[in-house]
């Protein structure tokens, strides 16, 4: 089903992939003339599959549950932030704080992403074809954030538990942030991860990083790091 | 928050539809800032003619014409709404004492190609109020205010321009704007507003009296405290810079004919051929200019 959002309003539009009729169970649509509107496709709960054919504003596919979402463009601040479950597909560049704050699913950019990108991720599974912008994985507690191309400064800055990949340069690493040993368990997790995202990059070609663990709790002898 | 938004023409194709390209780039802003708006718009200066571009405020305009008439010679007085433009081939260091002494009116910028127009209201009225449908140009520079730094008037709705054929537009706020504002009275500078993007237009204007605009913005790299999305116009056109920490947002399109800049990509969705061009987020702390 075709939602060209040039004739219906963004609410109809939304309210309907929010509902979709189970009678009819309709699960594939369209949506054209995104024309860079914000909040496209936030909030949907069901297993359905969705293209945007364009460029979209802030806040695409934000609290996404199970659908399957596709932008066939750029995306604005924040796709993807909260997502709980599903896949999100970006085939352009997103802006700054990609996947922000997400507890789960699998958000991939093709292109690159801007500053902050994963910022306090919380279970989300990210990758990232291009490059990342500086602050990225900035207080980020869980999930992964994989990078085939270079992270700018300050990457995984108070970090807790999210494995970061990177093949690319890093231009500096955030407070508490070190790059790891990457052991089998996580080679085999990257090489599923780069498999989900189309890649064949081997996992060798990247480096992991992760938190050192100095600042979890306050700590007085650390008092110039916060 | 505040919009800020851009056209820089590569060609003259769409010289004449400037006016209607940057007018549905603000009304599409004015969620970003509903309480006030304005536009420098930049036109040829291939005569030697000053354009003075003058809110009248509460003056009316035969009162003001009456009175500018005794003590100047004009070519021509257009007006539009509650502005005027004042054309003649009375240089600044002339003609910008003669309009001080007028106490209500409020000069907005003058130069050889530009014109600048601003008011308090929203966006999608204002662009209706003085016809930017209308106009054509090489380049423009528009701005949708939400207040935050000072209060809602005339004075304090962007484009700033306090030098010749200068503008600047904002998206952010200035921390250090009250010492530098002082520091920069001292060296001659002129302010009429307590507004901080005022000083960071006033800074640009002393530092390119010697140094060029990519110079100058790199300078303001060190010197300008705060959150910003700048757009710096001239009369050759216009450079683009972000903070270092780059909170505040900007999206570029560029295609063989044109550059646009704007606070979200849907300023531009309506833009010519805009779903081909080139777009990308200008990096922090990096300038980016076209033209001259």
């Amino acid at each position: 089903m075709i939602l060209n959002l040039k004739k219906l309003t963004l609410r109809s539009v939304n309210e309907k992939l929010q509902n979709i009729d189970r009678k009819k169970n309709k699960r594939d649509f369209i949506i054209s003339n995104p024309e860079g509107n914000h909040a496209i496709c936030a909030g949907l709960t069901e297993n359905i599959d969705v293209t945007i054919k364009g460029h979209v504003g802030y806040y695409c596919a934000g609290m996404n549950q199970n659908a399957n979402i596709i932008v066939d463009g750029n995306v604005g601040t924040g796709v993807a932030e909260n997502m709980m479950s599903g896949k999100v597909h970006v085939k352009g560049n997103a802006s700054q704080s990609a996947g922000a704050t997400a507890h789960g699913g699998t958000l991939i950019i093709d292109g690159d992403a801007s500053s902050r990108c994963g910022i306090s991720m919380k279970g989300i599974d990210i990758i990232v074809k291009g490059s990342v912008g500086h602050m990225s994985a900035f207080m980020a507690q869980s999930g992964n954030l994989v990078v085939c191309g270079n992270a700018g400064e300050a990457l995984g800055d108070s970090l807790y538990e999210t494995d970061i990949y990177v093949k690319g340069k890093v231009k500096s690493l955030g407070a508490d942030c070190e790059e790891k040993k990457m052991s089998k368990k996580h080679k085999t997790k990257l090489k599923e991860l780069l498999k989900k995202a189309g890649s064949n990059i081997k996992p060798e070609q990247f480096k992991r990083y992760g938190s050192a663990r100095k600042l979890y709790n306050f700590n007085i002898d650390n008092v110039s790091n916060y | 928050m505040c919009g800020i938004v851009g056209i820089y023409l590569k060609s003259k194709k769409f010289e004449k539809s400037l006016g209607g390209m940057l007018s549905k780039m603000l009304v599409s802003m004015e969620s970003r800032g509903p309480d006030s708006a304005g536009f420098a718009i930049y036109n040829s200066d291939k005569n030697k003619i000053y354009k003075y571009s003058v809110c009248l405020n509460e003056m009316s305009f035969e009162k003001f014409k009456k009175e500018i008439k005794k003590k100047v010679k004009f070519t021509t007085i257009e007006k539009n709404s509650d502005h005027v433009i004042l054309k003649s081939n009375k240089k600044p260091n002339k003609m910008l004492p003669i309009l001080e002494d007028f106490s209500t009116i409020s000069l907005v910028g003058y130069g050889k190609s530009i014109e600048i127009f601003k008011q308090v209201g929203k966006p999608s009225n204002i662009v209706k109020k003085f016809n930017l449908n209308n106009f054509s140009g090489t380049h423009a520079i528009g701005h949708t205010r939400m207040a935050t730094e000072s209060a809602i008037t005339t004075d304090g709705s962007h484009p700033y321009s306090t030098g010749e054929d200068e503008c600047l537009v904002h998206n952010g706020s200035l921390s250090n704007h009250n010492n530098l504002r002082r520091k920069l009275k001292k060296r001659g500078s002129k302010f009429s507003s307590d507004n901080d993007t005022e000083v960071a237009a006033g800074y640009i204007s002393d530092s390119l009296k010697k140094r060029n605009l990519k110079k100058t913005l790199n300078k303001g790299l060190n010197d300008l405290d705060g959150f910003y999305t700048f757009i710096a116009g001239t009369h050759s056109g216009f450079a683009v810079l972000r903070d270092e920490i780059a909170c505040k947002p900007a999206v570029i399109a560029e295609t063989k004919d044109y550059v646009a800049i704007s606070s979200e990509f849907q300023a531009m969705a309506h833009l010519p051929n805009v779903n081909n061009a080139k777009i990308f987020e200008p990096e922090p702390g990096i300038v980016y200019s076209w033209g001259k």
